[in-house]
């Protein structure tokens, strides 16, 4: 299993569709916002939270059609699926692998994109947090999409199609959190612990759904 | 070991494209599938190995004394389909090495088998850089790197040259002489000797 995640890494890593291509697209967007908000500070600061967590959004998506329609391609689907691991772990860890290689560096990020959205740096370190405990979930949720896309040579819109209305819980969580650290009325020890809870929900879920797709989908 | 079919019939895209497949094959046997193009061989092949669903009948494994495997037959066989499964952006190395950790049960080393294949010289390349041949027979090393006692191989030998099927025909006749159960969609003649033969969609008019 371990040969696994190193070769997801290395593969995606070479392809370069993975870390770099995730973090640049991110950038785009979030660069792109000030422009369309206008030149006022203190809305885009009261903005920012939103628009790094969509920013990570969009950019975690990029990337889970590689996670099954390539392995299709190439023929490696059929030897991953044979052997005896549970097929369930093994696409935990190619999730896993994904989170490493999009959503991770994205966080590793954000630093640098809350600073061109004028955010304190104490606003910036709960946004990272949020966003290291919510963006696995976009991944192991992503796996159910990419399962049910696998067959269809360009389904990369159709999962995000698919997995952005199931993400939208992490997002909901995600940004009461980031408000409840800024605002002392409202709680952030609550929706951060749901934002949690559907990380390691989804974690068990999102393989499980996924395993069970890609074994009825065998042709 | 002793490898039963029953009774098999497959379909794909909800039209049964083979049915009342049955063979018995014992350790050491080789069963070759013909038939023409589109007659269903892979089909076959693929419901063999555990890769689509069956509409009919079963695939059972049972040991020396006759008790029947536990795990699925898939866990204990090697499928070499017409795709090589080979990451382009990984070495032949890196690739071999990979597939070893990953299905376990190590025979020989990479680098062993490699040579076997007659490919050391490329170990360290991009497997994208190789030849339709190459690739293939990087796929071959694939089957030596772990040990399975059934290999299912789907027309094995296309994009080989003359030279390669020599060397191809040389492992799989090591691999049923040690006990190996092979199943085998092919054309060509492999030097295979008491094989026995499953034709597939010529029933007389």
């Amino acid at each position: 299993m371990i040969a696994l995640l190193k070769r997801e890494i290395v593969s995606s890593w070479r392809s370069g569709s993975g870390a770099l291509m995730g973090v640049l697209f991110f950038l785009t967007v979030v660069t792109v916002f000030p422009f369309a908000v206008g030149p006022d500070t203190r809305l885009l600061t009261q903005l920012a939270p939103a628009i790094l967590w969509i920013g990570a959004l969009l950019a975690s998506l990029l990337g889970l059609d590689r996670l099954f329609t390539q392995e299709r391609e190439d023929g490696s689907l059929d030897l991953l699926v044979m052997q005896s691991h549970p097929l369930m772990l093994t696409i935990f860890i190619k999730a896993s692998a994904h989170w490493f290689t999009t959503g991770l560096p994205l966080v590793l990020a954000t630093p640098l994109f809350g600073i061109m959205l004028n955010l304190s740096p104490a606003a910036v370190g709960v946004t990272m947090v949020t966003l290291l405990a919510g963006t696995p979930a976009i991944s192991f949720i992503g796996t159910v999409g990419a399962a049910v896309a696998v067959k269809l040579p360009r389904g990369g819109m159709l999962i995000s199609i698919l997995v952005l209305p199931l993400v939208i819980p992490v997002l909901i969580f995600g940004i009461a959190a980031i408000a409840g650290a800024s605002n002392t009325s409202q709680p952030f020890t609550g929706p951060f612990l749901f934002l949690c809870a559907i990380t390691l929900f989804t974690s068990v879920l999102g393989p499980l759904a996924a395993s069970v797709m890609l074994r009825h989908s065998a042709d | 070991m002793k490898l039963i079919v029953e009774n098999l019939a497959l379909s794909r895209g909800g039209q049964q494209i083979v049915s009342g497949i049955s063979f018995e094959l014992t350790a050491g046997e080789a069963l070759v599938v013909t038939g023409e193009n589109g007659s269903g061989k892979s089909t076959t092949l693929r419901g063999v190995a555990g890769l689509l669903p069956l509409d009919h009948g079963q695939v059972c494994l049972f040991d020396e004394t006759g008790k029947q495997f536990e795990e699925p037959v898939r866990e204990y066989c090697h499928y070499l389909g017409h795709k090589n499964a080979l990451k382009q952006n990984l070495t032949v190395r890196e690739n071999l090495t990979f597939w070893q950790d990953f299905m376990g049960d190590t025979l020989l080393s990479v680098e062993e088998a490699l040579e076997e294949v007659n490919l050391s010289h490329t170990i360290d390349l991009p497997s994208n850089y190789l030849s339709t041949g190459q690739k293939r027979r990087v796929a071959i090393a694939k089957l030596l790197v772990s040990d399975r006692p059934i290999w299912i191989l789907d027309e094995p030998t296309s994009g080989l040259d003359a030279q390669s099927v020599d060397m191809f025909s040389h492992h799989i006749k090591a691999f049923c002489e040690d006990g190996g159960i092979l199943i085998v969609a092919t054309h060509l003649p492999l030097g295979l000797k008491d094989t026995k033969t499953l034709k597939i969609g010529t029933e007389p008019l």
